[in-house]
């Protein structure tokens, strides 16, 4: 490790990317499961700008990860939306309890 | 003011009605007194028009404005079989002058509808009616292509229609809505067949272009036969609309709407576009086609000269009258006098709707009573109405001092010019028996409803002249018929500004072989041998002629009235005289016969009617025209209907019928063998995916998490196996 | 080690110590927070990546308007006054063992894959050329997903409301 490069970004990302799949993994709070998706959606921003920067490619990364920002912030309207019907219909949100799909 | 802002100012009139129509329509509803918004537009856009008017014909007489944009193409432009739709506005002097009328008249009709109509539960809609009407009527005096004359044609028909059902409540005038838009449909027909034979040979709806090309000799399909049935075509559409034998059977029913809608669509405006179409296509009429327009003019107007004389309700009278001076103008555009044409339609459009609404103001004042044997005596209780309808009715019987003598003795010289000329004597004799005609059955009425002793006494007590806003449109329409509007000479309609400056005739644009000798032009006569041959001197005898080109031809013409041959104008002139003593003979011959039959009863109208009850009752009956057509072809069209009714219902229902059965059949035999054998195997295909269904449940646990976890191991060892390290 | 690996490190070590306090916090209040921290984190690496611009709209769009977001669905989902807002875990112990063998799995991918890479210069503000792309290359992206912000917004206003009785 004598500079920090591409692969000093990317571990991070990975690193980061992996605490974001085990907190969607294994929290039981919707809302806990919506913070790990945005953890890995962070992860894969941080990839494509590095991409971007080492790549050669211009700025298309960094407009892909700007897309992912509108996205997620769709996304998390969406989903928060989602939740709080849960919430209505099963006064919690516990997303280990609702597995009405079993049936 | 400059060219295009004459054009944004006809853009603006052309719109502004439809937007009456639209506030009115739907805020009529909501706010009580709307129509006076729709008063207000057309009050102040004839203003606009007068300006309009005036600038015109002062300033750009000779030069007509024209105003296109491509509506769009088919295929690539500039490419071979692809054309483009043109629309557009041409300002020329007869387009303003109708705009003028048009506008005129839709104003006074609506000023006097604000009284007549008063009380009526569908009061607004009456106006939005009113406001469309005068939209699609100016969108067929301004379009400068055939199709936008199409599309404003039908729409003129759709607010006929609606008009003359006003009242749908009542079973005749619903019934008479629905005659009145049949019957034009199968001249439209006509029409449309025309001008889809233009379009296909020339591939541009556009007058200017189309008459151009024809000046090129390029006719369609190279045959002047193909000319002549193209110019009878579109004739059709005008016959339809112009009320024109033997289509004329839906006007006189039109007269179940409202009175001063007879008067605006049924009288000036709405049937005088048939005219009006036929001077637009007046250039490209062969010798043919002439003559069988004029033949059908001749015919219409002294069928419903005939038909007037015996009818007895007020209203009836005068729509007969209208189909008959309609027959005039027709006649006259097919003996060749199209400026005369013109002039009659314009006079006509204002004696006639001065007519209309006088009848309206006595049918208002009667307490809707329309028969004038229930009349009488008038003439003390209204005198407005009286003296205004007596000067229209002077008008119309072409008495001196007046525009209809003008219009009418003119008209009548054209005939007689041609009769002379082609040998068509039988033209003018018709011409000067409907004169006759014409000032004895409106005499007639004039004596039946104003003068004498009431003869219902009950209403007379109660009839009452009109208020203001009835009466005034009867002075100012009454105004207009008298002669200085439009000449200063009372005898000569040639010697005023509207012929000899407004109002020219176009050069014919068909081939010198199909037209008559006189239509062609003496500057050019020498070179229509060449006229194939030599594209450049074609395009001179042209209407599409540059405007330089084509004032200086007027003022080297001999005389400067018409810009036909010499042979022609000599024949007018020599015409001139004969036919004015000749129609002020007759029409005095009319007007005593009125006076001796009605007025002072040396004869007994009733007893002469029983000693000719044959040709009484022909009369009375409309020739019977109806009932001809009710037992050729309405029953024509029951039996057929009939018939293929009971085609469908024995060989088409039976061969259907067939079909199922043996469906039915085929159907139980695939039944049987899909409960046996494929029921069979799908139980057992079921049966099996059950089992195993039920030996893998236990992996679903219905957490989204717990699949998240199985999907991670999944990814290990895809990523284990391809190694992509 | 110059002092852009300095910052390096320093980034990178806030995004991933926040993130782990988000994952592993029993207090959904503290998680919340600390996913501001690694919101920041990431802004930071965005920004030594040369990304200035991305790296302000992670701040702006994370931590202003994502991050209130997720609040209110904590608060409006949690009693807060009477339950504790503790939240369980499941499945820790099969998740952890999975996640790292994932883990160490997609590291040594990107520590031994041989990147191709070019030292490049990015230049210094970003702005001026995104915007160019964005209302030229990526316009219709851009339209579209203008779009579908719109629909996400109905939608979520539908989904959320209350119903009529």
């Amino acid at each position: 490790m004598i500079n920090v490069g591409l692969n000093h970004f990317l571990i991070v990302s990975g690193i980061l990317f992996s605490l974001g799949l085990y907190a969607v993994v294994t929290r039981k709070n919707a809302v806990m499961v919506l913070m790990g998706i945005e953890l890995i959606l962070n992860a894969a921003n941080i990839n494509f700008i590095a991409f971007s920067k080492f790549g050669n490619l211009g700025l298309t990364g960094q407009v892909t990860a700007l897309f992912v920002i509108v996205l997620a912030a769709a996304e998390a309207a969406i989903a928060l939306a989602i939740v709080l019907n849960i919430y209505k219909t099963f006064n919690n949100v516990n997303v280990d309890e609702i597995d009405h799909l079993k049936d | 003011m400059n060219e295009s802002l004459l054009i944004n100012i006809s853009i603006a009139l052309l719109f502004l009605p439809l937007l009456g129509f639209a506030t009115v329509i739907f805020l009529g509803k909501k706010v009580p007194k709307i129509y006076l918004f729709e008063v207000f537009i057309v009050g102040m856009a004839l203003i606009a028009t007068m300006a309009l008017m005036f600038v015109k014909l002062a300033y750009y007489q000779s030069h007509d404005i024209i105003m296109a944009f491509n509506w769009f193409t088919i295929g690539i432009a500039g490419m071979k079989d692809s054309f483009t739709v043109e629309l557009g506005i041409k300002l020329d002097n007869l387009a303003v002058i109708m705009l003028f009328v048009v506008y005129l008249i839709s104003f006074l009709v609506h000023l006097y509808s604000i009284e007549y109509m008063r009380g009526d539960k569908r009061y607004n809609r009456y106006f939005a009616y009113l406001g469309i009407f005068t939209f699609s009527m100016l969108g067929i005096v301004l379009t400068h292509n055939i199709l936008m004359m199409y599309i404003f044609w039908e729409l003129v028909g759709l607010s006929s229609y609606l008009l003359i059902g006003f009242w749908f409540e009542k079973k005749s005038a619903s019934d008479a809505g629905k005659k009145a838009f049949l019957v034009n449909r199968v001249g439209d027909i006509g029409m449309f067949i025309g001008i889809m034979i233009l379009f296909t040979h020339y591939k541009t709806f556009t007058f200017d272009t189309i008459f151009a090309q024809m000046a090129l000799g390029n006719i369609p399909f190279n045959s002047t036969w193909v000319l002549t049935a193209t110019g009878i075509l579109i004739f059709m559409g005008a016959v339809g609309k112009s009320a024109q034998f033997p289509l004329h059977v839906w006007l006189p029913d039109a007269m179940e709407g409202p009175t001063p809608v007879s008067a605006l669509i049924h009288a000036a405006t709405m049937v005088a576009a048939g005219v009006y179409l036929l001077t637009k296509i007046f250039v490209m009429l062969t010798a043919d086609a002439m003559l069988t327009i004029a033949v059908i003019g001749g015919i219409t107007s002294f069928v419903a000269a005939t038909i007037a004389i015996t009818q007895n309700d007020i209203k009836k009278v005068l729509a007969y009258s209208t189909v008959s001076q309609l027959g005039y103008m027709v006649l006259s555009i097919g003996v060749g006098a199209y400026a005369f044409a013109f002039f009659h339609l314009v006079t006509h459009a204002f004696f006639k709707a001065c007519l209309f609404l006088g009848s309206g103001s006595v049918i208002h004042s009667m307490h809707h009573e329309q028969d004038i044997r229930e009349m009488g005596g008038l003439r003390k209780k209204m005198p407005i109405t009286y003296y205004t309808f007596l000067v229209a009715t002077l008008a119309i019987s072409g008495i001196p001092l007046t525009s209809g003598f003008l219009s009418k003795d003119s008209l009548l010289a054209g005939t007689l010019a041609f009769g002379k000329l082609t040998g068509h004597w039988l033209l003018p004799a018709i011409g000067f028996l409907v004169a006759a005609l014409t000032a004895f059955y409106m005499f007639r009425l004039v004596i039946l409803t104003f003068h004498g002793k009431p003869k219902n006494q009950h209403k007379f007590d109660h009839a009452h002249e009109s208020p203001f806003v009835m009466a005034a449109p009867l002075v100012v329409l009454a105004t207009l018929s008298i002669f200085f509007f439009y000449t200063p000479n009372p005898l000569s309609a040639g010697d005023g500004w509207f012929i000899s400056d407004w109002v020219k005739t176009p050069h014919t644009v068909v081939p010198a072989s199909a037209s008559f000798d006189f239509m062609i032009d003496n500057s050019t006569a020498h070179s229509t041998e060449a006229i194939n041959n030599d594209a450049h001197s074609a395009t001179n005898s042209s209407e599409a002629v540059t405007n330089e080109s084509h004032s200086s031809e007027v003022q080297t013409s001999a005389h400067g009235e018409i810009t036909h041959s010499e042979l022609y104008t000599e024949t007018m002139h020599w015409a001139h005289y004969p036919a004015m003593f000749a129609s002020l003979i007759v029409a005095g011959l009319g007007i005593l016969l009125a006076f001796v039959f009605y007025q002072w009863r040396k004869v007994d109208a009733d007893k002469l009617a029983e000693s000719i009850k044959p040709i009484y009752k022909f009369s009375l009956n409309k020739w019977y025209l109806d009932e001809l057509y009710n037992t050729t072809v309405i029953s024509g069209t029951l039996v057929l209907a009939r018939f293929l009714s009971l085609f469908d219902g024995k060989v088409v229902d039976g061969a259907v019928n067939g079909a199922g059965h043996s469906t039915k059949f085929i159907s139980r035999l695939g039944g049987w063998f899909d409960t046996f054998v494929v029921d069979g195997f799908v139980n057992f295909t079921a049966f099996v995916s059950g089992f195993i269904g039920l030996s893998f449940r236990r992996l679903q646990t219905g957490k989204v998490q717990t699949y998240l976890v199985l999907v991670i191991f999944s990814v290990i060892i895809i990523l284990l196996v391809i190694r992509p390290f | 080690m110059n002092l852009y690996d300095l910052i390096f490190y320093l980034f990178a070590a806030v995004t991933l110590l926040s993130a782990a306090v988000v994952v592993s916090s029993k207090n959904i209040i503290y998680s919340a927070f600390s996913l501001v921290l690694t919101f920041f984190g990431v802004a930071g690496l965005y920004i030594l990546l040369g990304a200035d611009f991305i790296g302000v709209v992670q701040i702006l769009v994370y931590v202003g308007g994502i991050m209130i977001l997720l609040l209110f669905g904590v608060m409006l989902t949690n009693k807060i006054t009477s339950v504790d807002i503790r939240t369980g875990t499941v499945n820790v112990l099969p998740s952890a063992i999975a996640i790292g063998v994932f883990m160490g799995l997609v590291t040594s991918i990107m520590i031994w894959t041989k990147w191709v890479s070019f030292p490049t210069e990015t230049p210094l503000t970003t702005t001026n050329e995104l915007g160019k792309l964005l209302i030229t290359e990526y316009v219709l992206i851009f339209e579209l997903l203008a779009i579908l912000l719109l629909v996400a917004l109905i939608g979520a206003a539908s989904i959320a409301r209350r119903d009529k009785e």
